[in-house]
């Protein structure tokens, strides 16, 4: 299954089959305290140069998000999303909570965009599928509904499974729905990586969709986080994931050495074109 | 007798929850918190003194390591199992009015947002330091908040936030609860929440971990 996003004009092709795909998730204040302070005063440069750095590490898409307190995401967001595609040819990945600033950035954006998130809760799917339809936009499906979030595999994928047939029921088509298996800290909860894989395992044996997840927080409260982030990201890979949410910067080694294990890189192309691109930098 | 209570300490401390549990390997086959706290209260020692001369120092050395990077949330989380067996005994004595706690916390995270691992752990530690804690989970509305605190007069709030995105509730929360009750102790956490929002939004304290929350009720609770 593909699911296509593009920018002003270049097309990236999100395939069930691999390669993997990078969402640079370094666009969000939550992560970077410098691109609150700049984007309160509407000042776009820092916003620019994390974009710049995250496409020279192999981003593939960028997801944006610029929502903190005493910010009108609705106005905010277009802004950044304006200036974004004034500088870079690369499809947008559009995160926030409120799906008014949702919409006011679908209004300008050029290509076609990635909703982050639409979920299973009611007044979610209500409100975003139309807008994911008027825009022409895919969705990623999070796999919490009204009743919030369930640590069974199985429920995860009656979600999915719901949230699909809802988007299609709107208008949407079945490829443009990436489904997100929801991962949480492994420090808390001893299965909570075993959950989000199993639940990768099922949405990509019984749905066959692509599968994203912002997974940077698996490691949270423990030491030598990127160690088990890795570990987290190989598996996920194997299991099915195509399309993480995740810092480029940090990643695109083990993705690109993920797609050479699994036989999605022939004669090492991609692994040593990256390999040399880093050398070089 | 203080050999027990020192004990009990270090079961909680190490999150030795009762014989069976194998951790730490050092107290393999030995009892663990349950069982010692039952054996002491069984010889005569009062439920407050287990708490204020076991739990409480044991749980502070927790929060102290866990501030210093010496522990991490997985043996946090133990040390809390360990308290909360040594807890299954004395609660009957603070719902009988016998033993009194030092306050009381509500706590939760705001609107919108499900992240609860911080929330958790700054109310295992309140508990642990002898406050009765009403934790009322992930996305809690302002309405829930005002209710709660309705029924408990005198009781400090806690409000967490992860993410950016949902800061803006806590602010709208905490503007909420203050215009109906002027007075009350509101703290503030969450990995984007700073000293100049806390101050911004009108709560009085900011805490980065569970520790600094326990030291301000501390210091209010005087």
């Amino acid at each position: 299954m593909k699911t296509v996003l593009s920018g002003r004009s270049k097309e990236v092709i999100i395939d069930t089959e691999g390669p993997v795909i990078i969402i640079g998730e370094s666009i969000n204040p939550t992560r970077r305290k410098k691109l609150a302070s700049t984007l309160q005063e509407k000042n776009f440069d820092y916003m620019l140069s994390v974009a710049r750095s995250q496409i020279k590490a192999m981003a593939d898409v960028l997801d944006v998000n610029v929502g903190f307190p005493g910010v009108v995401d609705e106005e905010l967001l277009p802004q950044a999303v304006i200036a974004l595609q004034d500088n870079f040819d690369i499809p947008l990945c559009l995160d926030s909570p409120n799906p008014a600033a949702i919409e006011a950035a679908l209004k300008v954006a050029r290509g076609r965009c990635l909703i982050n998130s639409v979920n299973g809760e009611e007044r979610s799917l209500q409100r975003l599928l139309p807008i994911a339809r008027e825009y022409g936009a895919a969705i990623i499906g999070l796999v919490l509904d009204d009743d919030g979030i369930t640590h069974d595999p199985v429920k995860r994928l009656k979600i999915a499974e719901k949230i699909i047939e809802r988007a299609v029921r709107a208008g949407l088509r079945e490829e443009d729905v990436i489904i997100d298996p929801l991962a949480m800290a492994v420090s808390a909860d001893p299965n909570a990586c075993k959950v989000t894989l199993e639940t990768i395992r099922l949405v990509h044996d019984r749905l066959g969709h692509n599968i994203t997840q912002g997974a940077s927080n698996v490691s949270f409260g423990l030491p030598n986080r990127e160690n088990i982030n890795n570990a987290h990201m190989a598996m996920s890979i194997m299991y099915g994931l195509t399309c993480p949410i995740a810092n480029p910067e940090k990643i695109s080694g083990l993705v690109r050495a993920a797609d050479l294990v699994l036989g999605r890189d022939d004669y090492a192309v991609r692994f040593i074109e990256h390999y040399q691109t880093t050398l070089s930098s | 007798m203080t050999e027990l209570l020192e004990r009990i300490s270090i079961c909680v401390e190490f999150g030795k929850v009762d014989l069976k549990s194998p951790y730490p390997p050092a107290l393999k086959d030995q009892q663990g918190a349950f069982e010692l706290t039952r054996i002491a209260l069984d010889s005569g020692v009062s439920p407050g003194v287990i708490l204020e001369e076991a739990l409480i120092p044991a749980m502070s050395r927790v929060g102290e390591k866990f501030s210093r990077n010496e522990i991490f949330v997985p043996q946090m989380l133990m040390a809390a199992k360990a308290m909360n067996s040594s807890m299954i005994h004395l609660r009957p004595f603070y719902l009988s009015g016998e033993t009194r706690r030092k306050g009381t916390f509500i706590v939760g995270t705001v609107t919108g947002d499900l992240h609860d691992i911080g929330k958790n752990l700054v109310a295992m530690m309140i508990e642990g330091a002898g406050w009765e804690v009403i934790d009322l989970g992930v996305d809690v509305s302002t309405e829930k908040f005002i209710e709660t605190a309705d029924k408990y007069p005198g009781a400090v709030i806690g409000l967490s936030a992860l993410l950016t995105t949902t800061m803006e509730n806590m602010r709208k929360t905490v503007a909420s609860l203050r215009e109906i009750r002027h007075s009350m102790k509101i703290l503030v956490g969450g990995a984007p929440v700073t000293p100049e929002f806390c101050v911004k939004i009108g709560a009085d304290h900011y805490s980065p971990d569970p520790q600094g929350a326990v030291e301000f009720l501390k210091s209010i609770a005087q």
